[in-house]
């Protein structure tokens, strides 16, 4: 038998270990953040977040239509996506059985690890080339490709948590399967799957490859949701790849922008799904 | 003698797909009579019990023959709606589990307001009536609105049995309420009941042999799908007619 003192020696050091390595994995997160943030701060003022990109030469500009533009295809993006993901999810989840659902099952899966620019690629096939032009609804129909299997994915985890008892209890008090489903089970699991939901907006809102494809981004406000448009990721992008020291700036300042808003996006989730957990 | 017995069994067969769990079992329970199923554990009692509200055919690949006539009419005719069934004979289940994200008001209030009633003078008065005849009126009165889940697992086990009492079924089926509760909340809920058998007639499945000597007008005992015995309770457990039963009620197996 091991001595009192070995086993504390022993389970320290691998406490330890753990710590370490966690740490290890925690660093580059750390350093990505506090770089975009020391960047990209500096170079962040009001006008930056309500004037259009100014032209080569001149100082100042901006990225407000690229904001817009972001949140108009992330919008309408998750106006298809999130519905469909939803009950695609609650499909998988509850009608687990027959040759549908694990056909289906696979369709999302394939879905899911689908590289973004092909899916830009594909929209630009489909949608840009016969109408003829970049628009927000080609880019908003490439993000909600992305959006959809994730949603889906997430729907059917959050409701194969509940245990099989609860709708068992529902459909012994004479409650049609159906309404079971909608009253009982999506209704009782309303906080996470809207931090599954928050979660996938978060992860599109960093796509740039494919709205490059399909919105393409835009100098000036779009006309309509049938112009070119403008994103944060795209634009960020341009002001990148440019040889200006001024424009590389906007680049960082775009770039802590987007990373306050996943962040915060992300952290909303969290919030949500603890305190729905306190409730329970 | 006939005319009390809410509801009989006849030739009743159940199982999944290769497998036959229930083998032909026939018997009768009394109106106001708590019938307790014993027998060892994947005797059949459970799918037994979950065949008198059809529940078990939810399950794939699941089957049933034979005829379950409640107050003298075969739920299992063809052209019999199962969930119209399950509106008639309640049921509550071995895990506490009230309907998340639901106040204890809600949870009692589900099986009218989910299925369209919703007139609010009368659901409170259910609800009221339904937490009364659960014993657990007093202790949420005051806290209608929080979450089920935040109740203790006998206050939610009897939440649930109000949950069942609220949609007025003449019958409630119990699959082990008592086996995940400490002992007094189990002797809350046993008191419980033997006032509830007042009104409504109870068939509960229970591991605990003590429970149905305490609680059972009519005990059945079953072993590998099959019906040994079906007595009259204090019948049972001092001179039981099969010897069996009498080697499992003296602990000499199961």
């Amino acid at each position: 038998m091991m001595k009192y003192t070995q086993r504390k020696i022993k389970n320290n050091f691998m406490k330890f270990l753990l710590f370490f390595l966690t740490l290890f994995a925690v660093i580059p997160l750390a350093i990505i953040f506090f770089h975009v943030i020391r960047s990209g701060f500096g170079a962040l003022n009001y006008s930056f977040l309500t004037s259009l990109p100014a032209p080569i030469g001149q100082p100042g500009g901006g990225i407000a239509n690229a904001l817009i533009g972001s949140f108009t295809m992330i919008a309408l993006a998750s106006l298809i996506s999130i519905p469909v993901g939803i009950f695609g999810g609650t499909f998988l989840s509850e009608y687990p059985q027959g040759k549908l659902s694990s056909s289906f099952s696979f369709v999302v899966d394939l879905m899911t690890s689908i590289p973004s620019i092909v899916i830009g690629l594909y929209i630009y096939a489909m949608i840009v080339v016969p109408m003829k032009g970049f628009s927000a609804y080609a880019g908003a129909l490439a993000l909600a490709l992305l959006m959809f299997p994730i949603v889906v994915k997430s729907t059917e985890e959050i409701l194969k948590l509940l245990p099989q008892n609860i709708r068992e209890a529902g459909l012994a008090l004479g409650i049609p399967r159906w309404r079971v489903i909608l009253s009982i089970v999506l209704k009782g699991s309303i906080p996470s799957l809207t931090t599954g939901v928050l979660l996938s907006i978060a992860r599109i809102s960093g796509e740039t490859a494919p709205l490059l494809l399909t919105a393409f981004g835009n100098q000036y406000w779009a006309d309509g949701l049938n112009q070119p448009t403008a994103s944060l990721t795209v634009q960020i992008y341009n002001y990148a790849i440019s040889p200006y020291q001024e424009w590389h700036q906007q680049a960082w300042a775009g770039a802590f922008i987007l990373l306050m808003t996943v962040f915060i996006f992300n952290l909303i989730a969290r919030g949500i799904l603890v305190k729905s957990q306190k409730d329970s | 003698m006939n005319t009390n017995k809410i509801l009989t069994i006849d030739q009743l067969s159940a199982g999944f797909g290769q497998a036959e769990i229930v083998k032909k079992i026939s018997m009768a329970i009394s109106t106001h009579e708590i019938a307790a199923l014993i027998g060892p554990s994947g005797c059949g009692k459970s799918t037994f019990l979950r065949c008198l509200n059809r529940l078990h055919e939810e399950n794939s690949e699941a089957w049933v023959n034979g005829e379950v006539n409640l107050e003298g009419k075969n739920i299992y005719q063809e052209g019999i709606d199962p969930v119209h069934v399950r509106s008639q004979i309640g049921m509550v289940f071995q895990k506490p589990n009230p309907f998340p994200s639901m106040s204890i008001f809600e949870n009692v209030a589900a099986g009218l307001t989910i299925r369209g009633i919703k007139k609010r003078a009368y659901v409170s008065q259910v609800v009221e009536k339904s937490l009364r005849q659960a014993a657990l009126w007093d202790e949420v009165k005051d806290k209608l609105k929080s979450p089920g889940t935040s109740l203790s697992g006998g206050q939610q086990q009897r939440l649930c049995i109000a949950r069942a009492l609220a949609i007025n079924p003449p019958v409630i089926l119990m699959d082990e309420p008592t086996s995940a509760l400490d002992p007094i909340s189990t002797s809350k809920i046993e008191e419980l009941l033997l006032q509830l058998k007042k009104e409504v007639t109870i068939v509960i499945v229970t591991h605990n042999m003590q429970q149905a000597a305490r609680i059972s007008d009519q005990t059945s005992f079953f072993l590998m799908g099959e019906l040994i015995e079906t007595n009259n309770t204090k019948q049972f457990f001092t001179n039981p007619d099969d010897i069996r039963s009498e080697n499992y009620i003296s602990g000499r197996f199961g």
